[in-house]
């Protein structure tokens, strides 16, 4: 549908000019006054979004999510840095001469216009013939499923119906990026889940570049090509989805995307190139690939699903950790244990129900836990 | 039991304040089809329809009407030009001085009528302008605006801010917005405003007695004659003009529906 199909392969891609990037943000901050106090809602973010990339912005309530994409959008002006556009640098272009279109959390349908006429309303401020309109619109609004309700007032549709015409008058304009707020937020768990396999397909159908705001991990996991996590004004993390679960950068990032296992300790030595780390309480901890020297302290991240429990010592060439089961949750496909260290801290392990769904430990055993040398995750805190 | 009797109570309740409401209404209507054969025309004497024609018999008491016309004709469309224009600023911008507008705003409400008749005069003798239909605009103006900020400001209040930045980022520019989205989304607010000023323009008498100079509008020149008598044709113009502000109401009611 779209001239710059991104995703075309590298076939298409010209050998010549390597790619510009759809979105930059270089060091972008922005500064409100709040009660004669100034606020860093956005404190230095960097960052560079490739044409035709499911890209989100992740974090918690008041992070700046909203202030970051509403600076692409060019509804604030940064306070410093500079926002680009396709290498353009657009920092002082106004809303309406930006070519990227916003979906609104509210969705912000015209509620005088139906449907139709919603989704024509920027197609029309750009004097497109009534024949183009007719067919863009009529294209469009089969993408997003609604043939058919094309006289319909806003308010005489449902929440999914709703945002589908959101989408939909944003999308017609075929604009460089779409951003999306939270656009799923205020339908419920099972329409939320549907509208995201929706969007996923509806962004590889026409391959606009999206940039996504929300605050629930799963959901920007599941969708996204890249991940930028963002924690009070700032980038934490900015990886794929995978990386961003497997290898959290930082101790936020561990903590906010899934459950995981903070370990501290010092390095006791190196051998055959994993770091050792000596625990308090006997046993080990073994981390791949660290480049840290003995008498390091560091922190270890360990996913629940990457833990084995087991009664008896584990194999050498693993991280071995002695503990007591203090509690076991049935979860259907598998269980949650909840294991006591000796010094007090308490890790967690998902051990899956395969053949035999009685648990392998009960309350109060004393267990070891281990896992791959690999699945600790050194990060900086 | 006691609901049913309860439930019998309010019905008879509420048809009697209705009978109490519709009385001088239907009193009005009634007297402009009076046969009447005397001076005054407060007793029955039969039914006839020639006060519709002789509408316009009397040349001052159609004068004083043409003048009470063109001032609310006037001055509902300049108040609510303002008064939309005051509106949108209040009900949206945080700016220096907004929160003395809406104090005035409420004040020139709450303020009787006989002070504000009294105080325009004594500025118009001191600015030594001439009295007439001029003044009684201008005074129009200020003592309906108040009411067509605060019917619009509670528009805007309730609009969500994120669909005038809808339209900017679909590419319209501040005054396309203004006209497509931002104008339709508050104009039940500015059609509920500019009835009130015409309401409050077409029968006001205090305010107008005051800065009329040697000009009649329709309610001074009801005033003067009667001691006189009043003629049927006041009844009969009474009629019109309350079956066409009946009209706009309900139409705006439909529209309003229709829209919302
Ligand atoms: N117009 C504003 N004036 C003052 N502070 C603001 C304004 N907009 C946002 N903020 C502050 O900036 C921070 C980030 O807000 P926001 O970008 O909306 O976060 P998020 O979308 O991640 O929830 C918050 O602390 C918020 O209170
Ligand atoms: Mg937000």
């Amino acid at each position: 549908m779209t001239e710059t199909q991104a995703g075309t392969g590298e076939a298409m891609a010209s050998p010549v000019a390597p790619q510009v990037p759809a979105i930059e943000l270089d060091g972008v901050v922005k500064e409100y006054l709040a009660n004669g106090e100034v606020v860093q809602a956005v404190k230095g973010v960097t960052l560079s979004i490739a044409e035709g990339e499911f890209f989100s912005l992740l974090g918690p309530s008041g992070c700046g999510k909203t202030t970051t994409m509403r600076m692409i959008a060019g509804f604030e002006d940064p306070s410093r840095g500079v926002v680009r556009l396709h290498g353009r640098d657009v920092t002082n272009v106004p809303p309406n001469r930006r070519d990227v279109n916003m979906v609104f959390q509210s969705y912000a349908l015209f509620p005088h216009m139906n449907v139709w006429e919603n989704v024509a309303f920027g197609l029309r401020r750009r004097k497109t013939p009534e024949a183009e309109i007719k067919r863009r619109v009529g294209e469009t609004l089969e993408i997003v499923d609604l043939v058919g309700r094309e006289k319909r007032r806003p308010r005489e549709m449902s929440g999914g119906q709703q945002q589908r015409v959101a989408l939909a008058r944003a999308l017609v304009n075929r604009p460089r990026a779409l951003l999306l707020d939270e656009p799923l937020g205020a339908l419920d768990l099972k329409l939320r889940q549907a509208m995201q396999i929706e969007l996923k397909r509806i962004q590889r159908e026409v391959g606009i570049t999206f940039v996504y705001v929300t605050h629930d991990q799963s959901e920007a996991l599941t969708m996204s090509d890249r991940i930028a996590v963002m924690h009070d004004g700032l980038v934490e993390q900015l990886a794929s989805p995978r990386e961003i679960y497997e290898r959290p950068a930082t101790a936020f990032v561990a903590g906010f995307i899934g459950t995981s296992n903070l370990i501290r300790g010092t390095v006791d030595r190196v051998e055959s190139g994993n770091a050792v780390l000596a625990l308090d309480e006997g046993g080990r901890v073994l981390v791949a690939e660290a480049s840290h020297r003995a008498g390091d302290p560091i922190t270890i991240t360990v996913r629940p699903e990457k833990i084995t429990i087991s009664t008896e010592e584990p194999a050498g060439g693993l991280s071995a950790v002695r503990g007591t089961v203090s509690e076991v949750v049935y979860l259907g496909l598998y269980n949650s244990y909840a294991v006591r260290l000796a010094d007090g801290a308490e890790v967690t392990v998902f051990q899956q129900n395969a053949l035999d769904s009685s648990s392998t430990a009960e309350r109060g055993d004393a267990v070891w836990l281990s896992w791959q040398p690999h699945h600790s995750y050194a990060i900086g805190s | 039991m006691t609901g049913k009797l309860g439930d019998r109570l309010l019905h008879g309740y509420t048809w009697l304040i209705i009978a109490w409401l519709t009385a001088p209404i239907i009193v009005m209507i009634m007297f402009g089809f009076n046969d009447k054969q005397s001076k005054s025309n407060t007793s029955w004497q039969g039914f006839t329809f020639r006060w519709y024609g002789e509408l316009f018999a009397d040349s001052s008491l159609t004068g004083a009407l043409v003048n009470s016309l063109q001032v609310a004709v006037v001055s509902t469309v300049l108040t609510t030009v303002i008064g939309t224009a005051l509106g949108l600023a209040l009900g949206r911008h945080r700016f220096r001085g907004r929160g003395v507008s809406n104090f005035l705003v409420f004040a020139a409400i709450s303020t009787p009528e006989l002070v504000m008749g009294a105080s325009l005069l004594s500025l118009f003798v001191s600015g030594n302008t001439p009295r007439g239909l001029a003044t009684i605009t201008i005074a129009h103006v200020l003592f309906s605006l108040s009411f067509v900020v605060v019917t619009v400001r509670a528009r805007v209040v309730g609009l969500d801010p994120s669909l005038e930045e809808a339209a900017r980022d679909l590419g319209a520019g501040t005054w396309t917005t203004f006209r497509l989205v931002t104008l339709p989304a508050i104009m039940p607010g500015v059609l509920a405003g500019a009835l009130l000023a015409f309401a409050l323009s077409i029968d006001d008498y205090v305010v107008t007695s005051f800065v009329n100079g040697n000009q009649l509008t329709f309610p001074l020149w009801i005033m003067g004659s009667v001691k006189v008598g009043i003629p049927p044709q006041v009844n009969v113009m009474g009629t019109l003009i309350f079956g066409i502000g009946v009209a706009i109401a309900i139409a705006n009611a439909v529209a309003s529906r229709r829209r919302a």
